[in-house]
């Protein structure tokens, strides 16, 4: 330990210690400095006593002012709430089949039901809505049960053969095969003639004596002509939309064991705006149907368009 | 004093030999610590800034000066209050950066966001303007046309109204703070404060209509960006046109930075042509030593507006404005002598001078090879400019395809697609427009707002004036289309006409086999 001295060449007093020769010169802290520091020690005891701040073993300390990550996000969450509520309460107070005449809530309806889409739905029919095998595709104009708002709206709230729900669309498909209604060889021939009705095979002997089967044992849900039948659900027969597959083994299995598939009500889930605002969304992909339906709505040839348009073919 | 070397080397830091004393006031003791770096203490990161009180000089520079510094603050003033009639739909100032609704208005032009290249273009032009500038007259931009100059000159004026000339200037500093002396800082202060808020005031003007917002602003119900931008830009104008002027050229602009490195032998600077002037000052008695033009009277380093002695050769502190060359012009024009003793020259004409020969003209120094260059780069862009301008098309079509589902098959075996299209009227009246197919035979489409039953070829919209129209767009093509491209194409209905494609993607499922 050497004696404080000042140091020739810089004129600064040394801290009094040297090691090997080599010394340390005094150079405090510019004052200011000094006093920024104490006062960063001052506002963390601060924030300490008024924030949660020191962890305990089960729980921290809660700090005076009570603030916390989960509050202040209930904060903001309630604030958007807030925000939304105009919009909400204009939904809930308008009857769906209203929505189509006010654009501007129609256009927060889709928005908001493509939200609660992607956080309900995506599951089952897919993040673009359009399914897969079993899943109905939303975007086509092909609709078991209705494509009006109203009739999407009832599938959303009650489900489809959801269990516990008294309203939710019910039907049941008979296994024919599987359950000895009908034969082995008189399933392929009902095969054939189903496939014949859309064309995806030739109307062969088969398909004649299937014909006379399905109007014995099918014609009751899929009608006459094998359009189906919406009131349970019944798919038309005679279009190019295969929920289950068109190829033969796929129809084949149909018959045989039948499907029956099941989507959930969601009226014990959410709320009826965010059904309405599903429904719109779903009404808005592209095969919604007018509530005034027209009389033909597949295979009609599409009438060369009259309004407006079309004075610019190329 | 006769031994001084011919040479043009710095002498004004030699105390003693400058009679400046004599020219009235100025300390002997600022020159030396203005000029002198070497032998001075090694502490301190820079030397200390000294007080510039730059004199009145008239002169052919310093009315080109006057008029270029009234030309630039009125472009700067009256330009927003200028009208462009643009029709009902559009806002009527001729030059309108309307950030809120995101389109450049330049008279006849308007730009929108994507076009900014235009903007772009026009920065790129600037940034080489200012080469080509220097290239052909050295830097004329910091000397002329530069705002900090023109702000600066504007304060030294006002100096030298309020205050006097430079010799009353170097009195007043000195004096002790008295009543008067306070009185006159308060008023001179002030009217830098009224000049830095009418220079902010001003810059607002261009973003919303000038008219309004200069009502609302004073009504005080302009929007709050409105009063911190004013605030903002008042401070630094008077911080930086006030108070620290000539500093900002010397030490924060990075432009003489790069100037010093575009500057070459040939380029045009202001320069002292010691040939001539040395030996400077009156002769000694008796001596037989023969004396050059300079009599050193000091006169170019009172009217310098940066502080400089410009007869210290080519320095980063010199604007070139010239003022020196008036200032030396007027007094060997006194003493009967030709002027130019300090003059617009090269360093190659000086040597050239130096040796007898006679200078080249300006008009030829301007065109030299990297003077071309620039200008044909400049030009070029330029008319690419004005090229792309008179061809852009005032409506413009864009087309986002759904990718999820790609496609999808309607009940009846068609193939649909789905499209975002935005029609986009670029004019400022609404346009009726139609949309057509190009390809995809079979191919019709319907938008959201009709049904299948109605598709067609073509929809037909009225686009509102200056608007985007996005409009969904089901694409169907009969069962068995396969994969292909196709145009859509938007075709302006009215009188003027015009139409534009674009070329979209149909997806559609493999063929069975």
């Amino acid at each position: 330990m050497s004696e404080k001295r000042i140091d020739e060449a810089t004129n600064t007093e040394t801290m009094g210690h040297e090691w090997d020769g080599i010394e340390e010169l005094n150079t405090p802290l510019p004052t200011w400095w000094l006093w920024t520091f104490y006062a960063c020690i001052l506002f963390a005891i601060g924030y300490c006593v008024v924030y949660p701040a020191i962890p305990g073993l089960h729980k921290g300390s809660e700090g005076t002012a009570g603030w916390t990550s989960r509050g202040s996000f209930a904060k903001e969450m309630d604030a958007a709430a807030l925000a939304r509520k105009p919009v909400l309460d204009a939904l809930a107070a308008t009857p769906i089949e209203d929505l189509p005449k006010k654009p501007e809530l129609m256009a927060a309806a889709v928005a908001g039901g493509r939200a609660a889409f992607k956080v309900n739905c995506v599951q089952c029919h897919g993040a673009g809505a359009a399914g897969g095998v079993g899943y109905p595709n939303l975007n086509d104009d092909d609709w078991l049960w209705g494509g009006t708002l109203t009739d999407i709206q009832q599938t959303l709230t009650h489900g489809i053969r959801y269990p516990g729900d008294e309203q939710t669309r019910m039907s049941q498909m008979p296994a024919f095969g599987r359950d000895g209604i009908l034969q082995a060889a008189q399933v392929q021939d009902v095969v054939s003639f189903v496939r014949s009705l859309s064309g995806l095979e030739p109307k062969g002997a088969a398909a004649q004596r299937g014909a006379a089967l399905f109007a014995a044992n099918c014609a009751v849900c899929h009608g006459p002509e094998g359009k189906g039948g919406r009131m349970v659900g019944a798919p038309n027969l005679t279009d190019k939309i295969w929920l289950y597959g068109s190829s033969r083994e796929a129809v084949t299995n149909t018959v045989t064991n039948a499907h029956a598939g099941v989507m959930p009500a969601w009226k014990d889930r959410l709320d009826p705006v965010t059904i309405k605002m599903l429904a719109a969304y779903v009404h808005s992909l592209g095969g919604g149907e007018a509530f005034a339906p027209a009389a033909a709505p597949a295979a009609a040839a599409p009438a060369p368009a009259a309004s407006g348009a079309a004075n610019g073919q190329p | 004093m006769g031994s001084l070397e011919p040479s043009g080397q710095p002498q004004a830091s030699q105390p003693g030999t400058s009679p400046a004393g004599k020219a009235g006031g100025k300390a002997g003791s600022k020159a030396g610590r203005g000029g002198g770096a070497q032998g001075a203490a090694p502490s301190g990161l820079h030397a200390a800034s000294k007080a510039v009180y730059p004199r009145q000089i008239d002169g052919r520079f310093r009315r080109l000066k006057w008029a270029i510094m009234a030309f630039c603050l009125a472009v700067y003033y009256i330009t927003p209050w200028l009208r462009w009639d643009r029709g009902p739909f559009s806002p009527h100032q001729a030059v309108l950066i309307d950030l809120a609704h995101r389109r450049f208005y330049i008279f006849a032009i308007e730009i929108w966001p994507q076009e900014f290249y235009f903007v772009a273009g026009l920065l790129i032009m600037a940034g080489i303007g200012l080469f080509l500038v220097t290239s052909a007259v050295g830097r004329a931009w910091c000397g002329y046309a530069c705002p900090q100059t023109v702000w600066t000159d504007l304060f030294q004026h006002v100096d030298r109204l309020i205050d006097g000339d430079r010799n009353a200037q170097l009195k007043l500093a000195k004096a002790p703070w008295g009543l008067a002396k306070i009185g006159k800082r308060l008023f001179k202060w002030s009217v830098y404060l009224a000049i830095s808020f009418s220079t902010g005031g001003a810059w607002i003007l261009y973003f919303d209509n000038a008219p309004t917002l200069f009502h609302d602003f004073f009504t005080g119900t302009a929007p709050g960006i409105a009063y911190s931008t004013v605030g903002v830009l008042t401070g630094t104008t008077l911080w930086l046109g006030g108070f620290m002027r000539e500093q900002v050229c010397v030490y924060m602009c990075p432009w003489p930075r790069i100037q010093s490195a575009m500057l070459d032998e040939k380029s045009l600077i202001v320069t002292y042509k010691d040939w001539r002037g040395e030996p400077r000052g009156k002769p000694a008695k008796n001596s037989t030593v023969p004396m050059g033009d300079c009599v050193d009277c000091d006169l170019c380093n009172a009217v310098c507006p940066t502080g400089i002695d410009i007869r210290e050769g080519p320095q980063i502190g010199c604007i070139t404005c010239a003022l020196c060359i008036d200032a030396c012009d007027s007094v060997m024009t006194k003493l009967g002598r030709p002027r130019g003793l300090i003059d617009y020259a090269t360093l190659e004409d000086t040597e050239r001078e130096r040796t007898g020969q006679p200078a080249t003209p300006h008009w030829k120094l301007v065109w030299h090879a990297r003077t071309l260059v620039y200008l044909g780069v400049w030009s070029a862009i330029g008319a690419g400019l004005l090229f792309a301008l008179g061809i852009r098309h005032h409506l413009a079509i864009s087309v986002a395809k759904d990718r999820n589902p790609p496609f999808m098959l309607m009940s009846d075996g068609d193939v649909r697609n789905a499209y975002l299209v935005k029609w986009r009227n670029m004019e400022d009246r609404p346009r009726h427009m139609v949309l057509e197919l190009g390809g995809l035979p079979g191919g019709r489409m319907w938008s959201e707002d009709m049904g299948k039953a109605e598709a067609a070829r073509s929809l037909a919209r009225t686009v509102a004036a200056d608007q985007t129209e996005p409009l969904r767009v089901y694409v169907v093509a009969p069962s068995g289309t396969a994969e292909q491209s196709f145009s859509f194409t938007l075709r302006a209905l009215d009188a003027e006409g015009g139409q534009v494609a674009y070329t979209a993607r149909f997806d559609a499922p493999a063929a069975q086999p």
